[in-house]
């Protein structure tokens, strides 16, 4: 069976100093079968967002996809046509972002704002839009949902906004959601809430997922698989439990220490030394060797990818051993 | 709502009032009528009783008062030149003012308006930096001389149209009208255009930073995420956001295009209130000179109370709540 997205070596540049390519995504490759879900990690700045806009065909000029490919279900989107791009957007690859405060357009009505993207891809009646609209709008939720439909964004609290986002993106069932920190920006009450509806939605309409978050208890709960980036790369990549009870990369390790837990309790947090360069400051090699404990001179090349496409590591160190 | 407009009545009025005392004073600061207007071959009596016929003998308070008596029934004295109301003087010269600023607002939207938008959503072609230059050159040539070289190009060398009066005019609503005969229309033109060169300026580079601010909202990257096409992202999602600075301009602006239309409409002989108010000037006609004021002082403030009544309209936000 082929992948339902297949991501290799992608590189998404944006023009730094003396026309120098910033690398925000350096050779990115990870896959994805249909209503799998793929846990995104990593600190702010590293990628995921890039990453997420890259395959939406969505990265903010003067940004560019430099490389590599998008296979998704089978045909590359990376040299895709616009007009190839835009009607899968929406259709069969959505995304929620992460402020909800700013997604909505704040002059339209929210009916209008789901009706648009009915049909933008269905030729279908302005009353079945509305009717669609209202069901959508209720089956995330909101209440009252025939009302809502005739408000405003500003009249809607941010977790009511983000439901009307999530209920944007399953409008037309679609193969792939890219959710990119959705919830970040939420009371942790709601943020709850939100996380186990729409998980439920995805996992009733065989939806596969994207989760991109910095917060890896988040992705414990919820992803099949994951990834985790650091300066533009994915360091470590696997099936959710063997990654997050045997790391084998020092940084997926040192992610992981610094999350607060059970068995932690009392104890200090384990943060990383230092903080992530800037890309234009982005070492050679290894990216992460000017704070891993365990570099070595060979760490100045590269590490490429040890393993297979499903679960694998860039470092030339790897810990063996499971977390204590 | 009710209440915010109520209170924006009542500013509105003491704005008035105020500036019924400083036009007062300032017509009376500048030159004495007498001088200008009587007949220096009078004898001492004869003078005495031309200045008691125009009411100019009495103390200052009291000339005020018995003009604002006259403002609370529409009168503003006899003109001391023409001899009739100053109010009826100015508002026979009122619709040539008007069509010639509406005429001068419509070209600087319909040319201002779609090329900023051009340049605001590519602004690295070339011909985007061309529109921009040449708004430079709409914002720094001085307005007198666009004028004399338009009528030197187009009606001295070239002789394609006059410069010089309203030509035929045809009647609508009981006053007289250049643009409703063909004659006419030739006649508007040149003036207007030359009148709206720096409003064209103002728009295309209001319209044009809009843009810029809009397209990088995440709303417009959230309906690319939809699916949306690029026209409507543009017309509907960017244009109605667009709209909220450029109304606000285009009202500010057409007051100071009618109260500044004054180079134009003596450039090009056209016989509005501009050029009645140099002559009456020159002449120290005050009742005509403070009836324009306050004329001028109430289309500004009704446009500001129109201006904020489109935004109850435009942006939802500002709508019910009373606080806007
Ligand atoms: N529009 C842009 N222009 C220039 N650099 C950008 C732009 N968007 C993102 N970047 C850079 O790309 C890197 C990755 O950003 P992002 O993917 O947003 O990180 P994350 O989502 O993991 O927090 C950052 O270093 C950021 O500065
Ligand atoms: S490759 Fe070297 S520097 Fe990079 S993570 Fe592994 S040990 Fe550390
Ligand atoms: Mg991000």
């Amino acid at each position: 069976m082929t992948a339902l997205l297949e991501v290799r070596d992608l590189i998404t540049e944006f023009p730094g100093e003396n026309n120098a390519g910033l690398r925000a995504v350096d050779e990115v490759s990870f896959q994805l079968a249909r209503g799998e879900v793929l846990g995104l990690v990593g600190e702010s700045g590293s990628g995921k967002s890039v990453t997420g806009f890259s395959i939406m065909g969505l990265v903010d000029w003067p940004g560019r996809i430099a490389g590599g490919q998008i296979l998704f279900d089978g045909k590359d989107l990376a040299g895709a046509d616009e007009e190839t791009r835009r009607s899968l957007r929406g259709r069969r690859i959505a995304m929620v972002f992460q402020d909800p405060m700013m997604t909505l357009n704040p002059v339209l009505r929210i009916g209008t704002q789901i009706t648009e993207a009915l049909h933008a891809h269905t030729h279908i009646s302005g009353t079945e839009a509305r009717a669609r609209a209202r069901d959508a709008l209720g089956l995330v939720g909101i209440p009252s949902p025939e009302e809502r439909l005739d408000a405003y964004p500003h009249e809607f609290s941010g977790g009511m906004r983000q439901r009307v986002a999530i209920a944007i993106a399953l409008l037309h069932q679609p193969d792939l959601i890219i959710a990119d920190e959705p919830t970040t920006a939420l009371d942790v009450t709601i943020q709850a809430q939100i996380i186990s509806e729409f998980q439920k939605l995805t996992e009733q309409q065989g939806t596969a997922v994207i989760w991109i978050t910095h917060d890896l208890a988040i992705v414990s709960g919820l992803a099949d698989r994951i990834a985790v980036m650091y300066g533009g790369r994915i360091v470590e990549s696997g099936g959710i439990q063997e990654v997050l009870e045997a790391p084998r990369h020092p940084y997926t390790r040192g992610l992981i220490r610094s999350v607060p837990s059970e068995n932690s309790r009392g104890s200090r947090l384990a943060q990383i030394p230092g903080v992530t360069p800037s890309l234009a400051r982005m070492p050679s090699g290894c990216a992460f060797r000017t704070r891993c404990n365990r570099s070595t001179e060979a760490c100045a090349t590269r590490p490429g990818q040890f393993g297979d496409a499903l679960a694998y590591h860039r470092c030339f160190h790897p810990y063996e051993e499971a977390l204590a | 709502m009710t209440t915010s407009l109520i209170r924006r009545l009542i500013q509105a009025g003491f704005v008035i009032f105020a500036m019924t005392l400083i036009v007062f004073l300032g017509v009376n600061v500048i030159g004495n009528p007498v001088d200008i207007l009587i007949n220096p071959d009078l004898n001492q009596a004869e003078r005495l009783k031309v200045i008691e016929s125009l009411g100019l003998d009495r103390p200052i308070w009291q000339q005020y008062l018995s003009f604002l008596h006259g403002l609370t029934q529409g009168d503003f004295g006899d003109s001391f030149v023409y001899s009739r109301p100053a109010l009826d003087v100015i508002l026979e010269r009122l619709p040539a003012t008007l069509e010639l600023a509406l005429c001068a607002m419509l070209i600087a939207i319909v040319i201002g308006l779609p090329l900023g938008l051009y340049a605001g959503l590519h602004p690295n072609r070339l011909s985007s930096r061309v529109i921009m230059t040449g708004s430079i050159l709409g914002f720094s040539l001085p307005t007198f001389w666009v004028g004399l070289m338009f009528i030197l190009l187009f009606a001295v060398q070239l002789g394609w149209l006059p410069s010089n009066g309203r030509g035929e005019t045809a009647e609508l609503f009981g006053a007289r009208w250049s643009f409703l005969t063909t004659d006419g229309l030739l006649h508007l033109f040149l003036p207007a255009l030359n009148l709206a060169l720096f409003k064209t300026s103002l728009i295309l580079r209001l319209t044009r930073a809009g843009v810029q601010e809009v397209v990088s909202q995440e709303y417009v990257k959230f309906a690319r995420a939809k699916g949306l096409r690029e026209n409507r992202i543009i017309l509907v999602h960017i244009l109605k956001n667009l709209m909220i600075p450029v109304v606000t301009i285009i009202g500010l602006e057409f007051g100071s295009l009618i109260a500044f239309s004054v180079v134009t409409e003596s450039i090009f002989g056209w016989p509005g209130m501009g050029k009645l108010i140099i002559d009456s000037i020159n002449l120290l006609d005050r009742p005509v000179i403070v009836a324009y004021l306050m004329m001028m002082v109430v289309l500004f403030v009704s446009l500001n109370f129109i201006i904020d009544l489109c935004y109850t309209l435009l942006d939802p936000r500002v709508r019910l709540d009373g606080k806007g």
